[in-house]
């Protein structure tokens, strides 16, 4: 996997593999303190202290189907060879947090790639979450002290659900209207 | 930043789409793609969007889902064709540029591009 986007959207399929109800994905391109952050957080089953450090390992999976399980340790790989690390924080029954963090400069740091595309693919997951997105940009000031510029994208999939009455996100029509508000707030973000 | 400012147009859909909806789900078509790891490494992103972008551009309605891994790696990207009354077709190592002639020879012609089926499933019921 060669953008970061796609790593996110794995670790998006696994809150629908955990139940989870709620997911909170934030992504801060801090320019100033030359980091970028990607937060996933979620409410599904969770893990015992044990299982979470296990997850990390190539060779854990909770499938049945097959004995490898690579998207946390491409993950974490991707993170730490650009300056950066993943952790996992989680609790059984309370939820699972993942925080990945990189040196935005890094010459080795994947680009982050089609956002817009990793939240359609993920809204369109059957048994997926609601899902509270935020993607803010603090562009660098001119010298130290505050960002020269903060903007950001943001939304709550149960705002839009509420609005849809029941009428399911993979709908062909709501899902191109997804498709275009999703690229256009991702398009507009100024970095 | 578009502060869900199209949300007009949201109810506007949902006002078509609760009257349709009845129907669809009795005589519809579903397209589900591979998104586990290995899809999403296989290019199964992009597969999707092929898909979308080809049933906006013929105009055709139909629901696309994504699903994990059903552990056959090695043939991602999946895609499996489903339609009332018709057994769930699977089709392997589904690239965008195969997409067009899948819908073509799928959903407008009936035919089933027999030479990238992996899979068939009867309906149960």
């Amino acid at each position: 996997m060669l953008e970061l986007a796609l790593h996110v959207l794995d670790i998006l399929q696994n809150t629908a593999e955990a139940g989870a109800t709620r997911v909170r994905l934030t992504i801060v391109e801090d320019q100033g303190a030359d980091c970028l952050t990607i937060t996933v957080t979620d409410n599904g089953r969770g893990m015992d202290e044990q299982t979470a450090r296990r997850v990390l390992h190539p060779f854990y999976t909770t499938r049945t189907t097959r004995h490898v399980g690579l998207g946390l340790p491409l993950f974490a790989a991707a993170a730490e060879g650009a300056g950066g690390g993943l952790a996992i924080r989680s609790q059984p029954g309370k939820g699972t947090t993942v925080e990945t963090t990189f040196q935005l400069s890094h010459p080795d740091r994947q680009p982050l790639g089609d956002m817009a595309g990793t939240l359609l693919a993920f809204l369109l997951t059957g048994q997926a979450g609601d899902l509270e997105y935020q993607h803010r940009v603090l562009a660098k000031g001119a010298s130290a002290g505050p960002p020269a510029a903060e903007n950001q994208f943001m939304f709550d999939t149960a705002d839009i659900r509420a609005e849809l009455a029941g009428v399911p996100l993979n709908q062909p029509r709501v899902a191109q209207w997804l498709a275009e508000f999703l690229a256009e707030g991702e398009a507009e973000l100024i970095r | 930043m578009p502060k869900l400012k199209s949300l007009d147009d949201l109810k506007r859909i949902r006002e078509d789409a609760q009257q349709s909806l009845k129907t669809r789900l009795d005589t519809g078509t579903t397209i589900i793609v591979g998104m586990g790891t290995c899809g999403i490494a296989a290019g199964a992103r992009d597969t999707m969007h092929a898909i979308l972008a080809e049933l906006a551009k013929r105009n055709i309605d139909a629901h696309v889902t994504t699903v994990g891994c059903i552990g056959q790696c090695v043939k991602e990207p999946l895609v499996d064709i489903e339609q009332a009354g018709q057994p769930r077709i699977t089709y392997a190592n589904i690239r965008p540029d195969m997409v067009p002639q899948l819908i073509e020879e799928h959903l407008i012609n009936g035919r089933p591009v027999e030479e990238w089926v992996v899979g068939r499933m009867e309906k149960n019921s």
